[in-house]
């Protein structure tokens, strides 16, 4: 155990170098290979079934070949590839939104989840009205956010954000009660007061959960963003499906899924880094094998 | 037991007052009579933004003579059906290809990667694609539910199956199982609590897509719908109509009957796995 | 030789007439009935007694966790619970170590260490590090101040634990069976340290255990408890000489002593035992 704190100081093994090993190790393993022929499966099948054999609903489908072909064109047929400007538009437009969503739900998420587990009182007030909203799904805001917010941007942002917010107040009120009874008393005992608790029990002590919370919010505000560009909005990827249904350019359909898929995974790439950075003393517990 | 006859001699030790509002239900009447209270005066007085919401009282005059209307009922039956026919192929296809991927290294290997490029997509980015797909759009809304739901219930099948204690398995194959027994006795009742609750974050999620589905295909302006599609279809024609106050009636009927969908799974979660009753 | 005697002017608990009763889901449970106690200034007083017998309910009384129902505690004759005010405010005069640790895993070891003066306001950051790392080298624990908890051993988390206590000069260390989860090697290694940085600081120390063995091992005084209502049953005066080390567990004295007082702590676990099986 104690031979750690002297690799972890004296960078005998670096970061990289573990890196390198475990790359060495996959590459030994079946898995890439394995995963290889899963990627050729999936994509065989998609192109022989949609492309060449053209077999029964598949046909109507774009082929994966289409799709490239399309996507990296200098002169797109349908207008947008990774050529044209209006494409980034649409990313821009949907990440701006998502941003937006996020840090407000953050902003209101974390402090209204964090007083929701410390203060019994303040949960009994409160709790039961977030606990009446939450079961209506945040898609059948839609209209009424239209109807309450005017205009294009602020609905589609009221949705994503309501979306988040749930996520990450709930999270971090289950961050706060499960910390362990000890850590607020020890601390107590060592004369901190009732802020003191708070700012370094109560806040450190939810991270985790707070940062689970934070990665299921960035989910959710895509998964929302979409529906709400499709319903109401100008620009953004989710209205880039609909109006591409809507114009016949089936092609760009798949373009905009895929382009979905990539923006929201790296989103929460990012909300999973920033949590590392901000718990090293959870990431150098895990790297010795789980804690206790 | 002298001791506790000996404990009124002494001077009791005073006990904090309690009132009233220290009983958690007075205080959930409290906060939830406040909430719609500050609504229904910040629509009378017309505020910006809440105040654009149709009032409470308002809500429930239009809501009152639909509880004897055959098509808002019917509205509920249509939604039903379509979460609960995509929420059953979820689990039907979701289930055993998750415990597959939980036993089986190879097909895991084969099948996970290509799994994890497809879920970021959000179900709801499939509505399109779906409709050019499949050949009604009964089915393609149904599609778009299976893909909300599949996802979560596969994770958790294999999340529940891998975290199996390995001193299970080395039991059972002490006392002479066969692989068969193995994954009857202890693996099926092993991943079930995962099963359960993947079920009830998966219904959530079920009624969000339904919703948007049905609005989506029906108010999107691709599909001429006529009436009687399910409670999305509700909500999205009381908009498209101006008549406010029912676009909110759709809204919580949309929560009641998620909330009473996510109810019967918990009931169904206690009663099949008795042995996490204890806690 | 015998430390009592170098430093006996504080930390004297007095608990007197405690009763604890609390609503559980049975009904009202008496945990604690008519305990009274006298714990000497600077003594090292074992409470022993089997699991769940109402110990650590009287251990929360006196830390300022829980309330008490009838009955009153006093620390160097100044109330901390009693008639008008039920429950104590927790403070740095009194530390609990806990059963399973609370060394907080986001906080690196010296932090920890340095946590009470600071948030006491009575030293700056720089200042409560640098006595942290002193005590922390006295206790044998130089090299890892900049670990967080969780990267080092269980036997020394546990010092770390009890060193961050001592930061305070409180007047009583509270031990909640705070070796249970070590396995027996790490235990007995623990119990020397703790005896070695009794020596130097000459603190009270409360010690809750259910093990015997240890408890007449450490203690001067080993006070066995009834299971629920918890009150002494019986206390044993450990009549070894301290400084003490490993070699007293097999004297005769210690076993004579073991032998007086094993089928007493027996009988109140059968107690436990069965009164448990009627409550599963």
């Amino acid at each position: 155990m104690a031979n750690t704190r002297q690799s972890s100081s004296a960078g005998e093994i670096g970061a990289w170098d573990m890196f390198m090993y475990r790359l060495s190790r996959w590459i030994k393993s079946p898995t890439p290979y394995l995963m290889l022929v899963g990627f050729a499966l999936f994509f065989g099948a998609w192109f022989l079934l949609s492309e060449v054999f053209k077999v029964w609903r598949f046909a109507s489908l774009p082929g994966p070949r289409q799709v490239l072909i399309e996507w990296f064109n200098p002169n797109p047929v349908y207008g947008m590839s990774l050529y044209t400007p209006d494409f980034y538009v649409h990313i821009w437009s949907s990440m701006r939104r998502v941003l937006y969503a996020f840090l407000i739900s953050t902003a209101l998420g974390v402090p209204f989840g964090l007083f929701l587990g410390w203060s019994r009182v303040f949960r009994e007030y409160t709790f039961p009205v977030f606990e009446m909203l939450r079961p209506i799904p945040v898609l059948a805001w839609v209209p009424l956010a239209i109807v309450m917010f005017k205009g294009d941007e602020t609905p589609v942002i009221f949705l994503t954000t309501l979306a988040s917010f749930y996520a990450t107040a709930l999270n971090t009120m289950l961050g706060v009660q499960s910390i362990d009874e000890a850590y607020p008393r020890a601390a107590a005992c060592l004369g901190a007061s009732k802020w003191q608790i708070f700012r370094h029990i109560v806040v450190p002590g939810a991270l985790p959960f707070i940062f689970t919370g934070l990665q299921i919010s960035v989910g959710v505000a895509w998964f929302s963003l979409v529906a709400a560009e499709m319903v109401s909005g100008e620009y953004g990827l989710g209205y880039l499906i609909l109006a591409s249904y809507v114009n016949v350019q089936y092609v760009v359909i798949i373009i905009g899924m895929i382009s979905v898929g990539i923006v929201g995974y790296a989103s929460s790439a990012l909300v999973r880094l920033a949590g590392d950075y901000m718990m090293q003393w959870r990431v150098r517990e895990l790297a010795l094998g789980g804690g206790r | 037991m002298s001791a506790v006859a000996s404990a009124a001699v002494r001077p009791p030790v005073k006990k904090p007052g309690k009132s009233l509002f220290s009983n958690p239900l007075v205080r959930a009447v409290i906060s939830i009579a406040v909430f719609i209270g500050f609504w229904e005066i910040a629509s009378r007085l017309n505020w910006p933004w809440v105040g654009q919401a149709p009032a409470p009282t308002k809500v429930l005059d239009a809501w009152i003579p639909l509880l004897t209307d055959q098509g808002y009922w019917y509205s509920w039956y249509q939604s039903s059906r379509r979460v609960l026919s995509g929420f059953i192929a979820a689990m039907i296809i979701g289930i055993p290809i998750g415990l597959a991927m939980a036993t089986s290294r190879v097909f895991n290997d084969v099948t996970f990667p290509v799994f994890e490029i497809l879920r970021p997509v959000p179900p709801l980015a499939w509505v399109p694609a779906a409709i050019i797909f499949w050949p009604t759009q009964e089915l393609s809304i149904g599609f778009v539910i299976f893909l909300g739901a599949i996802y979560t219930i596969m994770l958790n099948v294999i999340g529940g199956a891998r975290s199996i204690d390995m001193r299970f398995f080395q039991a059972a194959r002490s006392m002479g199982s066969s692989n068969w027994d193995i994954f009857r006795r202890i693996v099926l009742p092993g991943v079930l609590p995962s099963i359960v609750v993947g079920m009830e974050v998966g219904i959530g999620i079920t009624w969000n897509v339904v919703v948007a589905a049905e609005m989506i295909s029906g108010g999107g302006g691709a599909i001429q719908s006529s009436a009687g599609g399910g409670l999305g279809f509700f909500i999205w024609n009381s908009y498209i109509g101006g008549s406010y106050p029912l676009i909110v009636v759709g809204m919580i009927s949309i929560g009641i009957a998620g909330y009473i969908s996510s109810a019967i799974i918990r009931r169904l979660g206690i009663l099949v796995t008795p042995w996490l009753r204890l806690r | 030789m015998n430390a009592r005697n170098q430093s006996a002017t504080k930390g004297a608990i007095r608990i007197e007439h405690v009763d604890k009763v609390y609503h559980a889901r049975e009904g009202e449970v008496q945990a604690v009935a008519d305990c009274s106690l006298d714990i000497r200034p600077g003594e090292i007083c074992m409470i022993v007694g089997p699991s769940g017998c109402g110990k650590t309910t009287l251990l929360n009384a006196i830390a300022g966790f829980h309330d008490i129902t009838g009955g009153a505690i006093y620390l160097d004759g100044e109330m901390l619970c009693g008639p008008d005010r039920p429950k104590a405010d927790p403070g740095p005069d009194r530390v609990v170590v806990f059963q399973n640790g609370a060394l907080f895993p986001w906080k690196t070891n010296l932090e920890n260490v340095a946590f009470g003066p600071v948030v006491q306001g009575k030293m700056g950051q720089k200042e409560a590090a640098e006595k942290a790392r002193g005590m922390m080298a006295d206790a044998g624990l130089a090299g890892v101040e900049h670990n967080y908890p969780g990267e080092v051993s269980s036997g020394m988390r546990r010092r770390v634990e009890i060193v961050r206590a001592l930061m305070n000069d409180p007047k009583v260390l509270l031990l909640d069976e705070p070796f249970r989860a070590l396995d027996s090697l790490t235990k007995s290694v623990m119990h020397e340290a703790l005896l070695e940085i009794y020596y130097k600081n000459k603190v009270t120390i409360f010690f809750i255990t259910h093990d015997l063995e240890e408890a007449i091992f450490l203690g001067h005084r080993v006070a066995i408890m009834t299971t629920r209502p918890c009150r002494p049953k019986k206390i044993l005066e450990v009549d070894i000489p301290h400084p003490r080390n490993y070699s007293v567990l097999t004297s005769p004295r210690f076993r004579e002593l073991m032998e007086e007082t094993v089928s007493a702590v027996h009988e109140e676990a059968v107690k436990a035992f069965e009164a448990g099986e009627k409550e599963m």
